[in-house]
């Protein structure tokens, strides 16, 4: 019952934040572009008022809370999570207008910047949903992508083909889990340990390599080929999200499949009702003559190789280098994404868009000037994180088992 | 004969040690690795191998011997001061090192994972900080508030922690870790404004520290050791005291051994959760105050450098015990003032610190692996 009780009121205070935020509201258009150069179709700019935007959004937000102490209170039952969805879509409706007030939002270069934020982001919640689902935290995601970046350069460089690159970074990235599957779960070493070092020891040898072996001749060992943007037909043409999502690299349309791919084999395949079973009671799969040992390196190690994959995106799909700890915390940041989207490769995506689009947002901001410093943004999923593991907006709750050595008596 | 030299061997200590050569040897292979003599020779190694195998021992010896250099004794200095330098170089590294793991013991030994040691100094720096720098106070008094106002920042960020865990059940990994992002954005953003910024500046970094408000040098001008050596020292027997010898200590083992116990034996578990991480958080914060008031004495986004990760280790290598981590801690700012005249002289990266510091725990914390690695030999062991 407690539980259930903090979720409308962590919605009052935020609605309390909108009604702020709708009393300094001014009066003036935010003007919305949505078209590209490029695009068949197009859509002239028009503009919004930032006042009257806000207050529609403001009274979805109360209709949310409204509506969520009415389950709690009267229905005793926990709030839907729609209606929780409602809410944050407001907020952020209210929170951007506002921002952009007087301004011009052009959304496709939004959402552009935002993708290609949320790419390694994604792919990184990919290893995580994969190695926590089996029972095994993985705090390494950041030396997954990290090693992945820096193999799929210098494989690249070397071969000067990219799909060898790839392939390279998925074994990167695969090689880094099963450091952490063996130490985990042979040696029944703290996971959270391992995690933690695994991170620190990509970086001190890639940070060791490129000082030594990359700087020495940059031409020839990082200076990979560049995936080219490939646009799909006629999904290419769809206004805003068409240009957004379907004239990308390889990469990311592997990403689309990936996220597909886990979902469907996690949940719709009995390779992945074993799986998490092994993650959720693993003594119980294994009277049932699931083999755990084996389930659990599999899935981390499989889950390190698509991570591998979202570090060859710095390199291969957007740099065109490696550059000492380029992945710049990328890894954490999954990592809050995959608690954020509760443990589900489709959340978790979602959620890392949603990173991403924070992340993007100081670019579009400084441009016009905005007087939100970017230090808040860049919080917002770290922040974002804690009010949901603290249970502020409805529990998660993560694999039973996830974190615990298994110990076969 | 064989038995004993088990005996030995399977000993925490022991361990502990052959974890520390098992890493070096790794480093080594890496120095190799790098080394371009080692390379060239490496290409006509079957043609003459000793070139091959002598080349390997000049870039690993030189290394490492750059290493004690900079870490213990510089013998081949000219005078005095620049031979007992790089000790002293060593004790100044391992001061906010220790003082942070010491924090981190104290939440290990509490069942409690806080990885939050980075954001915890990040906060004592800048609550330190802020006193020492815009307060003007008489001497006297200056220094002892800007030191409590840095032991009361981390312990405050460290609390909030425990709070959300012992309110909420959030667990303190993912807390801890979204913290040290959280702290260090703030100070960024505090540093770009009038808050902490030096007026003028363009860079994100904050006026000097008032002299009244910095820890008093030990040895003189030539050296960076400052008093808060004397701290970090107060601070271990403070450490050893709370968790040996106190009732308070006794509930954070307590807690640490089995919460259910502990809460049937009458302990208030969201109360101690809570001091624990404040605890440990003021300890995180005593080294931030170390880095702010001794060595660095500005505010910059890089006051807690990697000592977030340098105190994981420290608290692990010595086992979350307080004379183990003043051990581990010392080894450690050896490496990290080593590795700066490796890097000088040698041309070895930095980096291999890390590589080195991240393999030691590695291995730490699987003795089976050290086990195997090393008992191979001990025939040949025995044989001598």
């Amino acid at each position: 019952m407690k539980q259930s009780k903090r979720t409308p009121i962590s919605l009052l205070v935020l609605t309390l934040l909108g009604l702020w935020m709708l009393v300094s509201a001014p009066a003036i258009d935010t003007t919305i572009k949505i078209s590209t150069d490029s695009d068949i179709f197009k859509i002239a700019e028009f503009g919004l008022n930032a006042q009257l935007v806000s207050a529609i959004a403001f009274a979805f937000q109360l209709l949310a809370t409204g509506y969520s102490s009415f389950f709690v209170l009267v229905r005793k039952h926990k709030t839907p999570r729609f209606v929780v969805l409602v809410f944050g879509l407001a907020l952020v409706v209210e929170i951007m207008i506002l921002l952009f007030a007087g301004k011009t939002m052009t959304i496709t270069s939004l959402l552009q910047g935002s993708l290609a934020l949320a790419v390694p982001l994604i792919f990184g919640s990919l290893a995580g949903v994969l190695s926590e689902r089996v029972g095994v935290v993985n705090i390494a995601i950041e030396g997954q992508l990290l090693a992945g970046a820096f193999i799929s350069a210098l494989v690249a460089s070397l071969s000067a083909n990219m799909y060898l690159g790839l392939i390279g970074a998925i074994i990167a990235g695969a090689l880094v889990s099963w450091v952490l599957a063996v130490f985990s779960i042979k040696y029944i070493v703290d996971q959270i340990i391992v995690g933690v070092v695994l991170n620190v020891l990509v970086v001190g040898v890639t940070n060791f390599l490129f000082s030594t072996l990359m700087v020495s001749n940059l031409t020839v060992f990082n200076q990979p080929p560049r995936f080219e943007k490939i646009l799909i037909p006629l999904l290419g043409q769809i206004p805003v999200i068409g240009p957004v999502l379907f004239n990308q690299t390889l990469i990311v349309y592997l990403m689309y499949l990936s996220v597909a791919g886990i979902w469907f084999a996690l949940f719709k395949t009995r390779w992945g009702l074993r799986l998490r079973a092994v993650g959720e009671y693993p003594k119980a799969a294994d009277t049932v003559g699931i083999k755990v040992f084996r389930t659990r390196y599999i899935s981390v190690i499989i889950g390190g190789a698509f991570a591998g994959l979202g570090g060859a995106f710095f390199t291969l799909g957007q740099v065109g280098s490696f550059g000492k700890e380029m992945t710049n915390g990328a890894g954490y940041i999954a990592l809050a994404a995959l608690i954020f989207g509760r443990w589900n490769p489709i959340y978790a995506a979602f959620a890392g868009l949603l990173f991403g689009f924070a992340q993007n947002l100081q670019y579009g901001l400084a441009i016009i000037g905005s007087p939100v410093p970017s230090e808040f943004l860049l919080m917002l999923p770290y922040a974002l994180t804690v009010i949901a593991v603290a249970g502020l907006v409805g529990k998660v709750t993560g694999p039973a088992a996830s974190g615990k050595a298994y110990i076969k008596s | 004969m064989k038995k004993a030299f088990r005996e030995i061997v399977n000993g925490n200590i022991w361990l502990s040690f052959l974890a520390v050569v098992a890493s070096f040897i790794v480093g080594g292979i890496l120095i190799a690795f790098s080394s371009e003599t080692v390379q060239t020779t490496a290409t006509y190694l079957t043609a003459r191998p000793t070139d091959f195998i002598s080349a390997v021992w000049n870039a690993v010896f030189g290394a490492y011997d750059a290493m004690f250099r900079g870490a213990v004794f510089n013998y081949k200095a000219d005078n005095l001061t620049f031979m007992i330098r790089p000790i002293t170089e060593t004790l100044a590294y391992a001061t906010p090192i220790v003082m942070s793991g010491l924090g981190l013991a104290v939440a290990f030994k509490s069942g409690l994972f806080n990885i939050g040691a980075a954001g915890q100094i990040v906060f004592g720096a800048m609550f330190a900080g802020w006193v020492a720098i815009f307060v003007d106070l008489p001497g006297y008094i200056h220094f002892p508030i800007a030191l409590l106002a840095g032991i009361l920042g981390g312990a405050l960020w460290g609390a909030l922690a425990g709070f959300l865990k012992a309110a909420t059940g959030a667990n303190e990994v993912i807390v801890t870790i979204m913290f040290n992002y959280i702290a260090i954005l703030l100070l960024g953003y505090l540093l770009k404004t009038p808050v902490l910024k030096a007026p003028g500046s363009v860079n994100p970094i904050s006026p000097p520290v008032h002299d009244s408000a910095k820890y008093a040098l030990l040895m003189g001008d030539q050296f960076r050791v400052h008093a808060g050596l004397i701290a970090m020292l107060i601070a271990v027997v403070f450490v050893w005291w709370l968790l040996n010898r106190s009732s308070i200590g006794f509930q954070f083992r307590a807690l640490g051994h089995n919460p259910n116990a502990a809460k049937v034996a009458g302990i208030n578990i969201g109360a101690t959760t809570v001091l624990v991480m404040a605890v440990s958080g003021a300890l995180s914060g005593l080294a931030g105050t170390s880095q702010i008031m001794g060595t660095e004495k500005f505010l910059t986004l890089g006051v807690a450098a990697s000592f977030g990760f340098d105190a994981i280790t420290v608290a692990l290598l010595g086992r979350s015990n307080p004379w183990g981590v003043l051990m581990a801690g010392i080894l450690f700012g050896g490496l990290r003032a080593g590795a700066v005249t490796m890097q000088a002289n040698q041309g070895v990266p930095i980096d291999i610190v890390l590589v080195v510091q991240s393999m030691i725990v590695l291995f730490i914390a699987a003795p089976p692996l050290v086990r195997s690695m090393f008992r191979i030999k001990p025939q040949k062991e025995d044989a001598k």
